[in-house]
């Protein structure tokens, strides 16, 4: 059994499926219109020199989110 | 210039894009960032195209004109968003545009190699309005990466018309043009599928969607607003007393949304 993380924690590199988001209200829905529902694959692309935001590959486009937007995708690491 | 939009109400939005003089049609071009969109803009406008500002806000919009079938089509190229709930500037330009702008069609283009991401926009444009037409661009790299998709079973479950195009080969585009014309002259009525909710969000949105009616009097989709209002989203608040003229934060009417959440 992987371990459940926030998708925040995910290297560059790996990757996680989606199993739960916590943010609420429009953040919730910015983060479902970027794809981000539960299910999804998503690999951790790169980050950028200061650490903070990072690219992910989610459904066919790269998206940068930041470290706290990350913060609220709960996701399995695979 | 913000007391004139102000005064005239919404269809200041409307006739800066098209003045009432010019007569023809108002086409948006709505679409996910890399789609495509410009170039579907450039493939029907070709060299005629220049940009204007929109009216108080910074982002930068291409508009352009083409002639098809003895009318005038007047195409305006929004913002690439992946969303029409106006998270960011952009996002509220779209949403503005296709709801306040009142285009005669809106079109959505599509990346065809990657629908799935796509089709997310083009159900909250047909959410908005119902004279939406899907132009599926880019079908020449889904070929190449053996991607199949049965056009007309995606337009069934839509219940819009979908075109196929690869706009930088100019293909499909001529049939883009007729099914624009079509919508746009009423000639072809799209009935896009309604999309259902659990039943309690559809008792609240039931209950604020009579609410609004009377308030909106068909300028605005009401269901849709009812929808917007129950997400809490406030932009559109905004927008409504902007174009409109109504103004739904009055206290009577906040507190009939707070009896609908109760």
């Amino acid at each position: 059994m992987s371990t459940i993380t926030s998708l925040s924690n995910l290297r560059p590199g790996s990757s996680g499926e989606v199993v739960s988001l916590q943010a609420r209200g429009l953040a919730r829905r910015r983060l479902l219109d970027l794809g981000l529902v539960p299910g999804t694959r998503v690999v951790a692309l790169r980050r950028s020199p200061s650490g903070d935001p990072t690219a992910f590959f989610i459904r066919g486009a790269t998206i940068a989110l930041r470290r706290e937007e990350g913060w609220e995708v709960l996701v399995q690491q695979v | 210039m913000g007391l004139t939009n102000q005064a005239t109400g919404f269809r200041t939005l409307r006739e800066n894009f098209l003045p009432a003089s010019t007569g023809g049609y108002l086409v948006a071009l709505a679409g996910n960032p890399n789609a495509g969109k410009s170039t579907v803009f450039n493939a029907l406008t070709g060299l005629k195209q220049h940009t204007g500002n929109w009216p108080g806000k910074t982002v930068l919009q291409a508009r352009g004109k083409f002639t098809h079938q003895g009318h005038t089509f007047t195409l305006v190229d929004l913002p690439g968003t992946y969303s029409l709930l106006a998270n960011s500037v952009e996002e509220q330009v779209a949403r503005d545009f296709i709801c306040f702008g009142r285009p005669d069609v809106t079109v959505v283009v599509v990346d065809a190699t990657c629908l799935e991401r796509n089709l997310n926009l083009v159900l909250q444009v047909t959410e908005t309005t119902n004279a939406v037409v899907v132009c599926l661009n880019l079908m020449d790299e889904a070929r190449r990466k053996r991607i199949a998709i049965d056009v007309p079973l995606l337009a069934r479950e839509l219940g819009v018309p979908v075109v196929p195009t690869a706009a930088r080969r100019g293909e499909g585009l001529a049939h883009l043009k007729d099914t624009i014309a079509a919508v746009a002259t009423g000639a072809l009525c799209p009935g896009p599928a309604p999309i259902i909710y659990d039943a309690d969000i559809e008792a609240a949105a039931g209950q604020l969607t009579r609410q609004l009616q009377p308030l909106l009097r068909g300028r605005l989709n009401a269901r849709w607003v009812a929808l917007r209002l129950l997400e809490g989203d406030a932009t559109l608040l905004q927008g409504i007393q902007q174009f409109l003229g109504v103004d739904l934060s009055e206290p009577g009417i906040k507190l009939q949304v707070k009896e609908v959440l109760v």
